[in-house]
This record gives C-alpha cells, structure tokens and sequence, in this order.
C-alpha cells in the first residue's frame, strides 16, 4: 500500500494516476499493491482580511470571504509519497 | 528495493535495501505488515536536479528565466526581438525547448546569442514539457562563463511546463489575445505560476471581441501580483518596458 497526497491546486488527474498504478503494479508483479489517494483541499489565508478558509473556485485563490486576491496559498499544493506499507 | 539517492559530496547511486532495521513496537500489526512513513515530494528528484542548474547559473553569475506559453503565442517573435534589442548589452543564452525540429533555433540564429537546442524527442512525439535534468544537459551547449542572461524557451503548453522547476530564478510567460480571454481561468496553475507576463499580439485587439483591460483583469484574477505587459511582438509596441523588466532582471546580483 501507497499512500499519496495529492493537493487540488495541482495538476495531478486522480483517475489516470489510479489507472497508470494498475499498470506499474501489474508490471512489476506486484497484484496486490494498492494505491490510497488522499486528496487536499486548498485553503488560503488572507492578508486584506486575516481570515484562513478553504476555497471552492476551480481557478481562483482569491479569499472567499472578502474576495481579496492577496492570499498566501496554504495547503492545496502537496504531491507526497506520505507512508508505505510493506508486507 | 533500490533507492536513488544523492550524498552532500554530490555523488549519487541506488542501494539494496538489504539490512535489518528495528522499526520500533510492531504488536499491533499481527498482518506483519509494516508501514513506512515517507513524506517524499514527489518531485523531489527534479527538484534536487533543479537546484544544481541555479548553482551553475549562480556560480556564473547568470540569470535565468524560464519562459512558457501555448504553441504559437510569439514566444519565438518575442525572443527575436529581444535579442535584437538588448544582444548588444549583455551576453544572452538561449535554451530552445521544442518537441521536434530546429525551426526556432534557426529563427533565432544570427542575433547575437548563444543558441542550445534541446528536442524533446528524435522523430516522432516526446515531451510536452522540459524538466531539469533536459535543461542540465542543454546548458552542456552553452559556453556558461561568458554568458548574463539564459532564457529558457520551454515548450509550447500551458500545462506542464509549470510543474516543473528547471533552475530558473523567475518564470514569464506570453500570452496572446487571439487565445482568449478565458485562458487563466482554464490554465490557472500556469498564469499563477508567473512572474511577468506579456500579453502578446495586441495589434490584433481591433479583430477581437474584448479588450486589453479584460485580457488584464482575468490574469489578474488567478494572479493579483504578476507584473502585466502589454505588447505587440510583430509591431514593436510595448517591447521597451519588457527590455526594461529584463534589464532589471538580468542585472548582476
């Protein structure tokens, strides 16, 4: 098992990682390899209002809250091996 | 298992894992399954590589841009006309990222400047992107100490490109008015990533249905502190702000 973190702000499509894993897995001879992904949400702090929230806009990182787009980005960029289980 | 590491003294090589280890109080995992906290960037690795082209640039006392855009954007006119104007000033590098053919080194030929081409494949398809260990062997075809400046033309894609750091100390892009105005909302991850931006072909605005400001507001919407240039490459209009941004940038530090 591999776990992997995987932020919203990234450019990663959960569904071909899951889908090239298949193949790695297969060809390495490991069938039962499984692969976690745990996605992350993105959540900005904002420097107009000094409010932390997590944002919904599928482009945007502008502060839901006041719309101000002077944010510091604070989660929402991982792309992490976090654990590996070995059997 | 082998693992591929890297040593301060620079030297790098896989190991067997092969030894035993004592992974502390495992009682409660009667599967004899063992769990491994790892915590690794996945881009660790080219980050690591990205870090050794910004020390060669650094010990050379080089600047280096990394610029991005779509296919056909004027990347290319732009570049020309840069060295055009500035080849004179200072020494410039050229690192020309294209998944085929030597069209854009030919292009920039002749202008003064040290040209490396770096295709991403030989015949057929190849990277949508340049990495940093592409752009590590690329800086083998250029004469490092006597250059100031190295820009990195990367390949055309407003994807992938902007994932992956190749050393550079700030990243540009061009962005024409013929692709839309919606492209930073469909790309963000790119027009965040930047730190100047020429909005290209504005001789064009007439043809167009929007203007400069909604060209402007958009990018500033997905990235409120780029520095926004507005230009046409083909006409010249605006390009002195973008020599002066460069300038600024390219001087030693």
């Amino acid at each position: 098992m591999v776990r992997v973190q995987v932020g919203a702000l990234r450019q990663v499509v959960p569904d071909s990682l899951a889908f090239c894993w298949t193949i790695v897995r297969d060809d390495e001879n490991m069938a039962d390899a499984e692969l976690e992904l745990e996605f992350v949400a993105a959540e900005v702090a904002c420097r107009g209002c000094g409010q932390q929230s997590e944002i919904e806009s599928r482009w945007s990182v502008a502060c839901p809250r006041c719309q101000s787009a002077d944010v510091a980005v604070v989660r929402g960029e991982e792309f992490l091996v976090t654990s590996v289980d070995v059997t | 298992m082998g693992r591929f590491h890297r040593h301060d003294d620079g030297t790098q090589h896989d190991h067997e894992h092969d030894h035993e280890h004592d992974h502390g109080d495992h009682r409660g995992y009667a599967t004899g399954t063992e769990r491994i906290e790892v915590l690794e960037a996945i881009f660790a690795e080219n980050d690591n590589r990205a870090e050794i082209n910004r020390t060669a640039f650094e010990s050379n006392g080089i600047r280096a841009l990394n610029l991005m855009s779509s296919p056909g954007s004027g990347k290319t006119t732009v570049l020309a006309g840069t060295l055009d104007a500035l080849a004179g000033e200072f020494a410039v590098g050229i690192v020309e990222g294209d998944i085929a053919t030597d069209l854009d080194a030919a292009k920039l030929g002749g202008r003064g400047a040290q040209i490396s081409l770096l295709n991403t494949s030989n015949g057929f398809g190849g990277e949508c992107h340049l990495d940093a260990s592409m752009v590590h062997r690329a800086l083998d075809g250029l004469d490092l100490p006597a250059l100031d400046l190295v820009i990195i033309e990367n390949v055309g894609n407003l994807v992938c490109p902007a994932e992956f750091d190749v050393g550079e100390h700030a990243k540009a892009m061009v962005y024409s008015v013929t692709e839309g105005e919606d492209k930073p909302l469909k790309y963000p991850v790119m027009f965040r990533s930047v730190d100047v931006l020429l909005l290209n072909k504005i001789d064009l605005i007439p043809h167009l249905d929007a203007d400069v400001d909604t060209y402007i507001s958009r990018v500033r919407e997905v990235n409120p502190g780029a520095r926004i240039l507005p230009v046409s490459a083909r006409t010249g209009e605006g390009m002195n702000e973008w020599f002066d941004w460069l300038r600024e940038f390219a001087r030693p530090r």
